[in-house]
């Protein structure tokens, strides 16, 4: 509170004033105490008793005092110089001291009409020197925060964060917008069979589409599996053929693909499923029109295409409107204006059923989806083997929010 | 499949719109048209030319100066360098102002003092594919058959102005390997006519039956073998427009006998194989399974070794021909052939698979066997190519075919009902929108009150169930007329579970810490796969897992530990000068002592980091910190005390570590992992500097972890507070010493910790001195001093005893 009270001089003289802004909670350090002044007064009082007539003559010494203190506290430049003006008005043996000693003199009406002269006096001249005394330790304080200062230009000090890859960012983003669909994560096994693989999704040995995917076999029933598919299967059987599914399930794949900036031997997938009765597919373009808008932004377009996949039927390839030429044609969409980000289709009746769903009172759909895909076509990635190879420079690029 | 835009208007009427508009329309409705290649840029004022005279250029020895007449007043004079051109040839001719394919403009200039007005054409100058020109005219120039008219335009003659769509098909869609497949796809999808055509080739007199006989013995795999007897053909070049076609559909013209069965192949989806007659042996087919070792030399003169799980045509003795792959060497058609024995056949899918995975063939042929052809065009294929010998090649077909027949031939049926559509699909067809679909598809079909009963043609064979014809009727309606609705189910809240949401905060805390979270392979070389294993995997006897047929050596075992993969990471960003790193991953390991596996392996879920460089790099306030032990140890410990579990950290010995700066982890008695300083010599392995490395097993934190927060009074009373510093042997472990000063001072030494290790000159060599903070502190009163004294005491005392240490003044 060195600056004090805003405005406080305006009632210097005003002791009322003084004491509701005590109460109301304000302080002020060297606060003249109104009772000291009162004690003050009182010996002033009986002084002015005795002293009756020569009242002119003091308030113009008193006029005087207070003008030639006023100035020299304003012109005072250090807190000795303040001590010393302090003692030589307002101390025992100074001037103003020296002038109420004379007011014995005056008549009994004149006392006390001095006296309050003088007070105010004594008043204003503390309150000055007070001021003056808060100025210049403001100002040696000023001088002294000058000496401190530092160049705020210089590097902090680094706090080391580490951060997500950015496959797990939008692994994360994609699982959290299908939780909020009402969806559960599911997760299986990296090293498959066979049976869950291939057979449960409805390719059975020996089935051409089978060399859709070169798969790394470790014998012949065992393999590294091509696609987080076989957790549909295996979440299935687990549900017993009479509850709905609701799951999506993220995770690496493997296939014989030699690496290259568009191949990858292992990448990730994410993949859907929703079974229950009367899932239809207008239900599977709805949660997907949700899905892309959320993820691409909400004004992309989505298009089903028909396609192929053995475990479903209808089968469909979902394309988004290109963001980059908005529909017209360009290099990144190859000039069709649509860009391919999904798989998806109606679960096939053999898959439900080798899974223990009737077909005839559960239908569902499923979807498969790229994270490296799509964050190559989110953030303009050219080459996939970098999500494997791990660059620093690569992986903080996408550490902001 | 590469679809000839100009073959195809052949069968269905295209004529108004456009090949990218074509292109768009088909991969709507589900075949994936690649892309768009236009068979040449457009080559103007290239006209066809006769060769009036041809000469030596007089002052040039290879050159040839040409007068050719190209339908102007005046023949162009033109020197051709070409060792084929001669007098009386019709060729293309490019005129001054011609531009040819990449730009090439065609002016008048002056070849060693002689002015030359135009060029004589290659195919290749014209803008064909290298690969597909016949080989023939491959070194020189193009020479037309004689009824072309001079100065005729040559693009379309040479149908270079043709556009071909390149289809990417699926699996299923087999029928839309032939040409009148995508006629019948496109005209569909264009709601109009397709028109097929009708063979009717000119038969001879003479019976085929008496030429040759067919006996099948692998009927399974054989149910249908037709043989075709064509006599007396003329081997020449086959017609312009033929040849054309097969150019546009990425097959290189040979001669017409060659071409015709290729034609034939793409028109009908039906591959076809012509022997020569003369060279069966004894004039009787016979379709076998192979003999162990039986031998065959094949078309590309590769001999090869046969099981009995091929399937060959034989002679009657020896085989001829790999059944549905590849013909044999020994019956080939040559330039001398005079008779031809043309085969039409089904060969089944698995059987062709086999034979095509064993030898690696894979031809138009194999392609199509094993994706399953129609069983109603596999004569009609054969009666085609009869047609067209008779035709192109002036040949006598003898009547009838000498076939045997198993085949079936009969259409699937399946039923579909419109409500059942609408259910499935979220849409509200009607009746009337359902039989458009089946007529555009050309289905029949028969009406029984809500439902329809549609007749599957045989060319479909992707269709057998309702669901199929669900999609084939979505697809002609058009999906993009499917509205947008949401699942109604009432189903499950969505959620992470509670191990899922750890996991996440695991990684959360590894970020927290400093570390860049990394993905690596988990397909790993036979060297890392071995390296920086954590000891309880070693003490299980566990092994890395190796593929079957890995594609190279760099991927070829599944990980028991990231490590390796990551201090690659570490090595690859040093070399970009990035040298303070921290990385951490979390992944599966794959667990099995089974050096050949049975089962699936046990797959766990392990945390593990490396460090390296500075931890902490703030240069100008000389603030640098080297990566050490005790910060990694602290990046753990913070994850532990998070998941409240009590790992033990004991000093431990691994090849691949610092043998002083390693422990391994222990929680609830089991070893979980190592942390530590990466040895030496593996740093120098991977280029690398003071590098510390942790590995920890997941799956076991997961199960000790505790969601229980235990509620503490928080204390009332007043703690005290001790120190105390001892003089230990170097080999004493800090941590031993503690759990003395707890278990002395229990239960009113709440808590321990060391506040100072100093070793150096003030201590004897082989000291060190470890002070100690002791709070004392009582649930239910102030202690006095004189009850803290005397535990401190005694805690001295022991630690004394225990230790040989004494009190540091
Ligand atoms: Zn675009």
């Amino acid at each position: 509170m060195s600056k004090g009270i805003p405005g406080y001089s305006r009632y210097r003289n005003e002791v009322d004033t003084l004491e509701t802004l005590y109460e109301l909670g304000w302080y002020r350090e060297n606060m003249p105490r109104p009772l000291l002044g009162g004690g003050f007064l009182y010996c002033f009082l009986s002084y002015v008793r005795m002293n009756k007539g020569g009242n002119k003559k003091m308030k113009e010494q008193l006029k005087m005092i207070e003008q030639e203190a006023l100035e020299k506290i304003l012109q005072a430049k250090t807190t000795k110089e303040l001590q010393d003006i302090k003692v030589t008005y307002l101390g025992k043996k100074g001037s103003l001291t020296s002038v109420l000693r004379g007011m014995g003199k005056l008549s009994k009406e004149e006392r006390p009409v001095i006296g309050e002269l003088a007070n105010k006096v004594r008043e204003r001249l503390t309150l000055s020197l007070e001021e003056q005394l808060e100025k210049l330790e403001e100002m040696a304080l000023e001088e002294q925060l000058e000496k401190e200062t530092i160049d705020v230009t210089l590097p902090g000090r680094p706090v080391r964060l580490g951060g997500q890859h950015l496959l797990t960012k939008v692994i994360e983003e994609i699982e959290d917008l299908f939780i909020g669909m009402g969806f559960e994560i599911r997760e299986g096994p990296e090293v498959e069979t066979d049976y869950f693989n291939f057979e449960a999704l409805n390719l059975p040995k020996n089935h051409p589409a089978r060399e859709m995917q070169d798969t790394f076999f470790i014998t012949k029933e065992l393999l590294m599996r091509t696609q987080t598919s076989p957790v549909q299967a295996r979440t299935m059987l687990e549900y017993g053929g009479n509850k709905p599914v609701k799951m999506i399930s993220p995770g690496k794949v493997y296939r014989r693909d030699t690496d290259d900036a568009t191949h990858s031997h292992q990448f990730t997938q994410i993949e859907g499923l929703y079974v229950d009765k009367d899932v239809k597919m207008s239900d599977l373009k709805g949660v997907l029109d949700v899905f892309t808008k959320k993820m691409y932004g909400s004004d992309r377009k989505i298009r089903f295409r028909p396609s192929f996949f053995p475990f479903t039927e209808p089968s469909v390839e979902i394309d988004i409107s290109c963001k980059a030429c908005e529909g017209k044609g360009c290099s990144i969409c190859k000039g069709s204006g649509w860009i391919e980000i999904l798989g998806a289709g109606m679960v096939h009746p053999n898959v439900l059923s080798m899974a223990g769903y009737d077909p005839k009172v559960y239908s569902g759909f499923a979807f498969g989806m790229g994270p490296e895909r799509i964050a190559m076509l989110k953030y303009g990635i050219k080459d996939i083997r970098q999500f494997y190879t791990n660059d620093i420079r690569f992986l903080t690029q996408y550490h902001n929010a | 499949m590469l679809v000839s835009l100009n073959w195809l208007k052949n069968y269905v009427d295209i004529t108004d719109i456009s090949p990218e508009e074509l292109a768009s329309k088909i991969t709507k409705s589900g075949i994936e048209v690649d892309g768009i290649e236009y068979v040449a840029e457009k080559s103007e004022h290239v006209v066809v030319g006769y060769v009036v005279s041809c000469e030596k250029h007089p002052n040039a020895d290879k050159l040839n100066l040409c007068q050719v007449d190209v339908g102007e007043e005046e023949p162009l004079q033109i020197i051709c360098g070409a060792p084929n051109v001669a007098q009386g040839q019709k060729v293309a001719v490019a005129k001054p102002g011609a531009v040819l394919p990449n730009n090439f403009k065609i002016k008048r200039v002056k070849l060693r003092g002689v002015e030359s007005n135009g060029m004589i054409c290659s195919l290749q100058e014209l803008g064909i594919e290298e690969k597909y020109v016949p080989k023939d005219v491959a070194d020189g120039i193009y020479v037309f058959p004689k009824d072309v008219t001079v100065g005729e335009s040559v693009e379309p003659l040479l149908n270079l102005n043709d556009a071909v769509l390149e289809f990417d098909l699926t699996p299923n869609r087999a029928d839309c390997l032939s040409m009148l497949g995508v006629a019948y796809e496109v005209g569909a999808i264009l709601n109009r006519e397709v028109k097929l055509p009708s063979p009717n080739p000119k038969e001879g007199t003479e019976e085929a039956k008496d030429y040759i006989a067919v006996e099948v013995e692998a009927k399974e795999a054989n149910p249908y073998y037709g043989a075709f007897v064509i006599r007396d053909v003329e081997i020449e070049q086959s017609p312009l427009w033929m040849r054309n076609y097969l150019i546009a559909a990425g097959i290189r013209p040979i001669n017409n006998v060659v071409d015709i069965t290729n034609y034939v192949l793409l028109e009908y989806g039906q591959p076809l194989h012509a022997f020569d007659y003369d060279k069966l042996g004894e004039k009787k087919i016979v379709v076998r399974h192979a003999k162990t070792n039986e031998k065959l030399v094949t078309l590309d003169e590769q001999e090869r070794v046969l099981s009995q799980d091929h399937l060959v045509i034989t002679d009657g003795k020896d085989p001829i021909a790999l059944a549905g792959v590849m013909g044999g060497l020994s019956t080939e058609v040559t330039d001398t052939t005079k008779n031809v024995l043309l085969e039409a056949a089904y060969f089944d899918s698995s059987t062709v698979m086999k034979a095509v995975k064993s030898t690696g063939l894979y031809s138009d042929s194999s392609t199509r066997f094993t994706k399953g052809v129609d069983p109603n065009r596999v004569k009609e294929a054969g009666l085609r190519a009869c047609e067209l010998m008779g035709k192109y090649a002036n040949a006598t077909i003898a009547k009838g075919v000498v076939a045997y027949d198993a085949l079936n031939r009969e259409q699937k049926q399946v039923k579909v009902n419109v409500t059942e559509i609408n259910k499935r699909l979220g849409t509200l067809l009607q009746p009337a929108d359902v039989e458009d679909a089946l007529q555009r598809l050309q289905f029949k079909f028969e009406k029984r009150s809500q439902e329809y009963l549609v007749y599957i043609p045989t060319r479909r064979g992707d269709i057998s169930i309702f669901e199929d014809m669900l999609e084939e009727i979505a697809r002609i309606y058009g999906y993009d007329k499917l509205p947008y609705t949401l699942p109604v189910g009432a189903g499950q809240a969505g959620g992470l579970t509670e191990r899922q949401i750890l996991i996440r905060k695991i990684k959360g805390i590894m970020e927290a810490s400093g570390l860049m979270e990394s993905r690596t392979y988990t397909l790993i070389s036979e060297n890392a796969a071995n390296t920086l294993i954590s000891p309880e995997l070693t003490e299980a006897n566990y092994v890395p897992i190796e593929l079957a047929l890995p594609m190279s050596e760099e991927h070829k075992y599944l990980r028991l530990s990231f490590l390796p993969e990551i201090l690659r990471i570490l090595t690859h960003n040093r070399a970009r000068n990035e040298f303070d790193l921290g990385y951490y991953e979390i992944g599966k390991t794959f667990l099995t002592a089974e050096s050949t596996l049975t089962k699936q392996p046990e797959e766990r879920l392990r945390l593990a980091g490396a460090v390296t460089g500075n931890w902490v790099h703030h240069p100008w306030q000389q603030e640098n910190k080297l990566v050490d032990f005790y910060v990694v140890k602290g990046i753990l410990e913070k994850l532990f005390n998070y998941l409240n579990v009590a790992v033990v950290f004991k000093p431990c010995k691994h090849k691949d570590m610092h043998p002083g700066r390693t422990a391994s982890l222990h929680l609830k008695g089991e070893t979980i992992g190592f942390i530590g300083q990466l040895h030496p010599r593996l740093q120098k392995q991977f280029d690398l500097k003071e590098t510390y490395v942790f590995d920890v097993d997941v799956e076991g934190l997961l199960e000790a972890y505790k969601n229980e927060p235990t509620y503490e009074e928080i204390p009332k009373y007043p703690s005290i507070g001790r120190d105390i510093a001892f003089v230990l042997d170097h080999t004493v472990l800090a941590a031993e010493v503690k759990q003395v000063i707890m278990d002395v001072g229990a239960p009113l030494v709440k808590h321990v910790s060391i506040f100072d290790v100093y070793e150096g000159e003030h201590l004897e060599a082989g000291k060190k001195s470890v002070a100690f903070h002791l709070v004392y502190q009582h649930p239910e009163k102030t202690l006095t001093d004189d009850e803290v004294q005397a535990s401190y005491e005694q805690i001295i005392e022991a630690v004394k005893k225990k230790f040989n240490a004494y009190i540091r003044s």
